[in-house]
């Protein structure tokens, strides 16, 4: 069995003591930045990549892939107990789960949740680890058409399942693509849109964008109506689950599982998505659907077991392809670049011991993550009532270290500044970040591959078409917006983005 | 806003990107264009800004025709303070030194809250200086200078 001796050399790699005590570190991070206000996973991430230099690669990846994932287990935690989502993946979890709070069954909520979400994490796991391979192993045969093919896809996926007006999603990934142009092209030499500042010559650090747009813009705007947080309550007890409550649990964990991996899978998916599709889907099939609202636990069940699924499943094309599915991706493709590695198929058979490291580690910290969430709930109980205006100078000033550590220059500073900005007009416009990032991630590899493909076909443009496997990928590119522009599937797409 | 335009996000969405669009075809002039063959540097952002112009142009002409919530207020006092702190940080921490730059950031951002109270932002500000110069500086051995040049005698 090969898939067995791989999952024991990831095994072997994640149980070293450095690892390991990353990968707490890792999920304990995630868990905090998800139990606390106005601070999510991308802008953490962000901030710690420019310490994850000296660390050596796997332990810095098992540290950061921790933080995300670590985070769907916190978000759940405030949104049961306090009704505020601590992530926008667990907005749909406050429905019932605060209801439950309000009953006295915070504590049956909040295993529920960890539970779901530790089967579901393993669950993930395994897939990962069965589906990782062939698909790095098709993707060794792709060639600079299929990947400029597929690049479409995926950024046609993320401007499909962004939440707000396609329209805008659209030309946020342009602007994406645009942004990430910037600098000196690789091929004359020719320094880009870059109005002489030097600064620009290497083009504009992702870093800088996400910590803008995610850290900066997103504190202006909770500023804009800070809201005290009250408790439920302030012990929580309670935290078995009678045998009832697992008979009614168990079906909807399946299901949300299964749809959290599908949807985790897809570029733009992940864990957000994942979980308001499972709270709707799991409100037309429970038997106990009239319940719902008010404070049913599968209504609590389901959404957290898909959000932890599609938060692990989302590490396959990017581990496979090399292409990130959403932000939080994104910035892990960075993170292994900041390492000297090269993100893409050959990461498999090139570094075993990191791929397998990785994934297994995924696992562990699941483990840690029950341990963390059940026992230890007291903790973050206290830290859910830290004040926000207590919190956001503090944010401030790590994503102001971690843009000045990358190069030790002001203008990154400025530049974050800039971004934050743009970041709180964009908002202001219902235009979303996350495609704009994915674009700006993408842009540079999706010209060179353009490039490559049409030098290589002699300036053929149909070469786009003609390879069987570009062509499936363009097709798939065309259908998903045929589908979404279609006035039914529209009026579907809204209705799933409004779950309330 | 006018009685022409229904729905000022889209209009405003589509101003920006429009802007944004005809600014890359515009400064990518200068640029080598090349063939579809040999694509010089300007090729892939003309397309692309090409394709933003025009879809910044359906979202304007879209605002004229369908209806749409207004935009929200601008909160201008946490904007401005908060772009202010950080400009701040970024002036004062060359010469000034991570300590310094680091209290400055936070007090004076602390001010863009409403709950903002004196004696907690600075303790708040001092506390996080000291933590951030021993993880930065001394656990994680970051080469910033905790008291820069302008603070040497």
């Amino acid at each position: 069995m090969e898939l067995l001796s791989n999952l024991g050399l990831g095994l072997e790699t994640a149980f070293t003591l450095t690892n390991l005590l990353y990968c707490l570190l890792g999920v304990f991070v995630g868990t905090a930045v998800g139990v606390l206000p106005g601070l999510g996973p991308v802008a953490t991430i962000a901030m710690l990549l420019p310490v994850t230099f000296g660390l050596p690669p796997i332990s810095s990846l098992i540290m950061l892939s921790g933080i995300y994932y670590g985070a769907q287990y916190g978000g759940s935690t405030t949104a049961i107990l306090v009704n505020l989502p601590g992530e926008p993946s667990s907005v749909v979890t406050a429905i019932d789960g605060y209801q439950m709070a309000l009953k006295g069954q915070a504590g049956k909520a909040l295993a529920t949740a960890a539970l779901g979400s530790f089967f579901a994490g393993t669950v993930a796991t395994v897939l990962l680890a069965l589906f990782a391979p062939p698909l790095a192993d098709l993707a060794l045969k792709f060639g600079p058409a299929e990947y400029f093919s597929l690049m479409v896809l995926g950024l046609v996926g993320s401007v499909v399942l962004a939440s707000g007006s396609l329209l805008h999603a659209i030309g946020m990934v342009l602007v994406g693509l645009l942004l990430g142009l910037a600098g000196t092209d690789v091929n004359s030499g020719v320094p880009r849109y870059t109005f002489d500042i030097p600064e620009l010559a290497e083009g504009i650090n992702f870093v800088i964008v996400a910590m803008g747009m995610f850290g900066i813009g997103e504190i202006v705007r909770n500023l804009e109506h800070e809201q005290t947080r009250d408790l439920v309550m302030k012990k929580v007890s309670g935290l078995m689950l009678g045998k009832d409550d697992f008979k009614r649990i168990v079906a909807p964990v399946l299901r949300g599982t299964f749809l959290g991996s599908a949807l985790g899978i897809l570029p733009g998916g992940g864990a957000m998505l994942a979980s308001f599709a499972a709270y709707s889907i799991e409100k037309k099939v429970s038997k106990n659907s009239a319940q719902f609202g008010q404070g049913a636990i599968e209504g609590v069940a389901a959404p957290e077991s898909a959000n932890n699924a599609g938060a692990q499943t989302s590490f396959i094309p990017m581990l496979t392809l090399g292409i990130p599915s959403n932000p939080v991706m994104a910035l892990m493709i960075g993170a292994m670049i900041i390492q000297g590695i090269q993100p893409g198929p050959a990461v498999m058979t090139e570094q075993p011991a990191l791929f397998w490291g990785l994934i297994a580690s995924m696992w562990i910290g699941n483990v840690f993550l029950v341990v963390l969430n059940l026992p230890l709930i007291g903790l973050w109980v206290k830290m859910i009532t830290v004040p926000y205006h207590r919190l956001f100078p503090a944010i401030l000033m790590f994503c102001a270290i971690g843009v000045f550590s990358l190069n030790s220059s002001q203008f990154d500073i400025y530049l974050m500044a800039l971004f934050g900005l743009f970041g709180y007009v964009c908002a202001k416009l219902n235009c979303e970040a996350a495609p704009m990032l994915l674009g700006f991630i993408i842009g540079p590899m999706m010209e060179e591959y353009l490039r490559r493909a049409l030098i290589l076909s002699k300036s053929d443009p149909m070469v786009f078409v003609q390879r069987p496997i570009s062509a499936v990928m363009l097709a798939l590119a065309v259908l998903a917006l045929v589908a979404v522009l279609s006035p039914t599937l529209r009026k579907k797409r809204e209705e799933a983005f409004h779950e309330e | 806003m006018s009685n022409v335009i229904k729905h000022p996000k889209d209009f405003w969405t589509g101003v920006m990107f429009l802007a944004v669009g005809l600014s890359a075809v515009f400064i990518g002039r200068d640029y080598a264009m090349g063939t579809a063959a040999r694509m010089g540097p300007a090729y892939f952002p003309t397309v692309l800004g090409g394709l933003l112009s025009v879809i910044g142009g359906i979202a304007i002409f879209r605002s004229f025709k369908r209806v749409g919530d207004p935009i929200e207020k601008f909160h201008l006092k946490p904007l401005l303070i908060v772009l202010a702190a950080v400009v701040l940080f970024g002036v004062l921490m060359r010469g000034a030194g991570l300590a310094p730059a680091a209290v400055v950031l936070i007090m004076v951002s602390a001010f863009a809250s409403a709950q903002f109270k004196w004696h907690e932002a600075l303790l708040l500000a001092l506390g996080m200086a000291g933590f951030a110069v021993l993880v930065f500086v001394k656990l994680l051995g970051l080469p910033l200078a905790v008291f820069g040049p302008w603070l040497q005698f």
